[in-house]
């Protein structure tokens, strides 16, 4: 890695500022994406605000019909909270199918949400749930706040401090995972809840995390596996790679979101 | 008194000496090494498959903060420092030598991979040498490439090298062809097939290093590096390249973290650091990033082929022909030319009866990393064609697949079996194994198995492999004659000290297959010496003599063979001693497992006994004995040696996704006398997980550009523990005839007869599509394309 000035801030406000004054700053949590771009070389900040010693910005609780979760509280911790598998079983699953031990033991919920990865797992369930995200100067829906592969709503300087997430009837997720990377490469998100019927796919889009309108109308209309089972999906904003053609990720949402219902129940 | 030991001798699944210290974090690896003042390398290399360079400006560079020096190619070329050396000279049919071009330590004029070394730094950290190494300017002139050998080889294809017309290695055949064509003429059927052998990085978990430093005072050059064969090292760098003498240096392969072939080789970055370091007068480290590995690693596999079968109306076969283009990639790593013709080619009667086989082979230049042996080494090739090939040919004249194996065995009492294509077998019984895995993996209730898994939406599918490789390699004569520019015996010492504690030298290296351990054993059953007494000493040329390392799973046969030679020394210079002791005559002196005696009385000497006399000579044979007890010998062997055995693959298919799981493997395998049951099981289990991810998993993929498009672990699949499935293990034994162990060899077996055996489950799996035959790895996405197009084709 090259050289950075490093900071450790033990405020929101604190962090604002050192990020704020200085556009080649980059914020740090987990450090699974920032840090192997490091190491490769293929990201030179001036400074890295690392965020962990931010207590304010940890944990998970329940507040009436919603899930409130800290953006520095890991995957580990997600997938393990009594309150998550409680109220969102589904999100507390996809949890603990990211990465491996070690990653889960690392990242959080905010970098992810922050990153915005299109193979990354919680935008689909995000803008599935119908969650917002809370800033330390305002809150964005999901809907608002994906903006395209690897780019979001958030400001320069902006940082995620929490992620409100409704209670929904019933959710359920599915993926595929990139047989080297295990990735998703097509992941779906169905869920039924305060949002109305709502699914969303990871990994397969070729612009990030998107929406499938037909599903979530036959949803609305029949929750069932054989509802989403006819609904075919273009080619055509897919990705394509060596692991797999626009078609076959294609194919895979329509599988992907049979499974999801599935286990949606 | 009488100290009862647990057995630790031959047969014993005593637990590894070496592990505590890998599991604690203890080993002591090339990069855990550091020395005094030593300064760090990195080398900058082309992003291009092919360009012309025109200049490279150091200067910036050398002005960085920390830069001790910058070398290129041209400061390399201007000191006389010779090429990387080729280790084996193929011959074309006409009788010329193969095309061998330069391989130029650092690119002059012209980088021919991505990867391929234009310059180097040297820096006081890492860290500075990488920001000089990005300071650096190269005007490289692009230039078209080949990245396959079919393009290669199709007209006007752009030259890797001007010295080899046509991107043509060599153009070398093996066998009757003459007779061969007369076995067509009369055959009932002809089954062709074609395949690829897709191409592999080997991933080997510690990246390659190196330490080179020189001794200003002495003069004395010093190498530490991640490598199988540190003798080889030095002859090939000290001789070839650098023109240092053997006496001034020294080359040290400490604890390495796996090589499977790919850290057998001599590399650049081994000559570049210890060049270096008498030019800086520091001492030098280079260790590869993960990527560096994966563009400087030589590569495995990569062959196209095409087989034919000719077969009577029973189906026994009369003949093989064979064509295949094999990538050497851009230049020719240390053994490349003989992988895909002696390790490969002389291997397709596999464990048949074929009475004529011909195959032609031509090796390529690519604009892609160099393509070496990778665990198995042409084995794996051969095999893959063989039994795939198997498999066809059985369901095109509707045959049971396991009748027309048997149906075309080599019977147990053909031994020893001259095969049309060289080699000679000396030991088997493929009945045998093949019966005992047929009944372990419960063969006969699949059908069950397969309805059942229809029943859940999934299919299942069983495929075998019965296969043969020649391991052990090999009589130096031999191997001569056919190409290599190095002898292929072993050394062994066995060192017993005043107390009969036992140092091994052994000229073989572990780098994972627990040779501390198994090594010892071999004492332990002769001398009687606890394990704990016994220490294995290999990986430095100023410590043992003069050996060959470890690949080609030779050290047992081959250094094991050694060892026991310098036991018979040790022995017989035992009972001389003994005798005297004794006051006995040498004949009548036994000895066993540490006991001498003079037989048929109670009069006995323990090894301790004998190697105290014989270091502390006051009651001894002095005119006629020298003192001491320490034996050296070198063994040449005989013959290769000939493991087999037999692998059964059952898979499951998701339908909707494609994606293929393993739900069982099976290996029974004759790899000859046992030493340690519990390291052959792990050496067969990880064969066999290497066999599964080339079977469903690996890919070096390049693009027609020859960028490496495949070149991280995030697009390169690793098998991962979830991918694999049980692997149950076992073995059935015919002895080794020429080695006096009776050993075969285990390190490669899995990874041979794994991947035809997976395979054929896949095939299998999928016979309600219409499936002749795919390619590996077998990726979800190749499944589902397979089950999409076939529906397609039902549907109309």
């Amino acid at each position: 890695m090259y050289e950075f000035a490093y900071h450790k801030p033990s405020s929101v406000a604190d962090a604002v500022k050192l990020l704020s004054a200085d556009p080649e700053a980059r914020p740090i949590s987990g450090g699974m994406t920032l840090l192997p771009a490091l190491k490769l070389r293929l990201n030179k900040p001036s400074s890295v605000v690392d965020l962990s010693g931010i207590a304010e910005l940890k944990g998970v609780r329940r507040d009436g019909a919603k899930i409130v979760v800290g953006a520095l509280t890991r995957h580990y911790d997600i997938a393990a909270s009594a309150e998550i598998k409680a109220a969102i079983p589904a999100l507390a699953w996809m949890a603990s199918t990211i990465g491996d031990t070690q990653v889960r033991n690392r990242g959080t919920m905010g970098g992810s949400v922050a990153n915005n990865d299109p193979s990354a797992d919680y935008p689909a369930a995000l803008l599935a749930l119908g969650g917002t995200i809370q800033t330390d100067r305002r809150t964005i829906s999901a809907d608002d706040f994906f903006t395209g592969m690897f780019s979001t709503a958030l400001e320069m300087g902006e940082l995620v401090t929490a992620i409100h997430i409704p209670v929904p009837e019933k959710a359920g997720y599915a993926k595929m995972k990139n047989p080297a990377s295990r990735y998703s490469m097509a992941g779906v998100f169905v869920a039924k809840g305060p949002a109305g019927v709502r699914v969303a796919v990871n990994g397969a889009g070729a612009n990030g995390v998107f929406r499938v309108a037909q599903m979530e109308a036959a949803l609305a209309a029949n929750w069932s596996v054989d509802a989403v089972a006819g609904v075919k999906l273009d080619a055509s904003g897919m990705n394509g790679d060596i692991h797999g053609s626009a078609e076959y990720r294609a194919h895979l949402v329509t599988v992907m979101a049979k499974r999801a219902v599935a286990n949606a129940g | 008194m009488n100290v009862v030991q647990p057995f630790e001798g031959i047969g014993a699944s005593v637990r590894r000496k070496e592990d505590f210290r890998f599991l604690a974090g203890r080993g002591q690896y090339t990069d855990d090494i550091n020395r005094p003042g030593q300064t760090h390398a990195v080398i900058l290399r082309s992003p291009h498959a092919h360009a012309a360079i025109s200049g490279i400006d150091v200067s910036a560079a050398k002005a960085m903060p920390g830069v001790v020096a910058v070398f290129t190619g041209p400061d390399m070329a201007a000191e006389n420092i010779g090429g990387l050396p080729c280790g084996w000279q193929i011959h074309n049919k006409d009788g010329s030598p193969m095309a061998e071009p330069p391989h130029p330590v650092i690119a002059v004029g012209k980088v021919r991979h991505v990867g391929d070394p234009v310059a180097v730094v040297i820096a006081e950290s890492k860290a500075q040498a990488r920001d000089a190494a990005e300071a650096i300017v190269v005007d490289y002139a692009p230039l078209p490439a080949v990245a396959t050998t079919e393009a290669a080889l199709s007209a006007g294809a752009p030259l890797v090298h001007d010295g080899a017309p046509g991107n043509l290695c060599y153009d070398w055949h093996i066998g009757d062809k003459a007779a061969l064509d007369a076995a067509f003429a009369r055959a009932a059927k002809v089954v062709s097939f074609e395949t690829t052998n897709n191409r592999l990085v080997p991933n080997a978990m510690e990246p390659r290093s190196a330490i080179g430093e020189y001794d200003t005072t002495s003069g004395d050059y010093t190498l530490y590096t991640t490598s199988q064969n540190p003798h080889v090292i030095r002859l090939l760098m000290g001789a070839f390249v650098l023109h240092i003498p053997e006496s001034k240096l020294r080359v040290v392969a400490p604890d390495v973290g796996g090589g499977f072939g790919s850290k057998i080789y001599h590399y650049a970055e081994e000559a570049i650091v210890t060049w270096a370091s008498a030019k800086v007068k520091r001492p030098i480290k280079w260790t590869a990033e993960r990527t560096e590995s994966f563009m400087s690693d030589a590569h495995g596999r990569d062959h196209v082929s095409k087989a034919e079968l000719a077969l009577d109306a029973e189906g026994k076969i009369l003949g093989l022909r064979v064509h295949t283009l094999a990538n050497m990639g851009a230049y020719l790593s240390t053994f490349a030319p003989c992988v895909p013709t002696y390790l490969y080619a002389t291997l397709l009667a596999g464990v048949y009866t074929t009475p004529v086989i011909y195959a032609e082979v031509k090796a390529v230049f690519t604009n892609t990393v160099p393509v070496d042996a990778y665990r198995g080494a042409g084995r794996p090739e051969a095999t893959y064609l063989l039994e795939r090939l198997m498999d066809v040919a059985a369901r095109e004249i509707g045959m049971d697949r396991v009748e027309f194996r048997r149906k075309n065995f080599i019977p147990v009492d053909a031994f020893p079996y001259q095969t049309p294509v060289a080699l000679q077998y000396d030991s088997g019984d493929y009945f045998a194994t093949l019966d005992q895995a047929l009944e372990s993996a419960d063969w006969k209730g699949f059908e069950a198995r397969r309805a059942a898994a229809a029943a859940k939406g999934k299919l299942r599918g069983i495929g075998i492999s019965t296969y043969l490789e020649a391991c052990g390699i090999a009589p130096s004569a031999v191997v001569g004659s056919l190409g290599a520019r190095a002898g292929l015996y072993e050394v062994g010492t066995i060192r017993v000290h005043p107390t009969g504690s036992v140092t091994v030298l052994t000229g073989t290296h572990s780098h994972g297959q627990g040779h501390e351990t198994t090594l010892a054993q071999l004492v332990a059953d002769r001398l009687g010496v606890p394990i704990a007494q016994v220490d294995v000493v290999h990986g430095d040329t100023a410590k043992v003599p003069f050996g060959m390392g470890t690949y080609g799973s030779r050290s047992l046969a081959v250094g094991g063979s050694a060892m026991v030679k310098a036991m018979d020394k040790i022995v017989a210079k035992g009972k001389r001693i003994a005798a005297h002791l004794m006051e006995a005559s040498v004949e009548d002196v036994e000895f066993d497992r540490g006991t001498f005696r003079v037989a048929g009385t109670d009069k006995t000497k323990t090894l301790t006994d004998i190697s105290l006399a014989a270091y502390v000579p006051h009651n001894y044979p002095i005119d006629e004995i020298e003192p001491g007890l320490d034996e050296t010998a070198f063994y040449d062997p005989k013959n290769f040696t000939y493991p087999g055995g037999c692998h059964i693959a059952e898979v499951e298919i998701d339908p909707e996704t494609g994606k293929v799981s393993m739900v069982n493997f099976t290996a029974v395998d004759d790899v000859g006398r046992v030493i340690n049951p519990m390291i052959v099981e792990g050496q067969v289990q990880g064969g066999v997980a290497q066999g599964i991810g080339q079977a469903l998993l690996e890919a070096a993929v390049y693009d027609a550009s020859g960028q490496l498009l495949s070149g991280s672990m995030m697009d390169y699949t690793m098998p991962r523990a979830d991918d694999l499935a049980p692997v149950s293990v076992a073995t059935h034994t015919t002895l080794c005839t020429h080695n006096p162990l009776g050993v075969k060899g285990c390190g490669e077996v899995g990874a041979i007869g794994s991947p035809p055996a997976v395979m054929n489950a896949v095939v299998d799996a999928l016979k309600g599509y219409g499936v002749r035959h795919i390619e590996m790895p077998a990726t979800p996405a190749k499944i589902w394309n397979i089950i999409h197009g076939g529906r397609a084709m039902a549907a109309e």
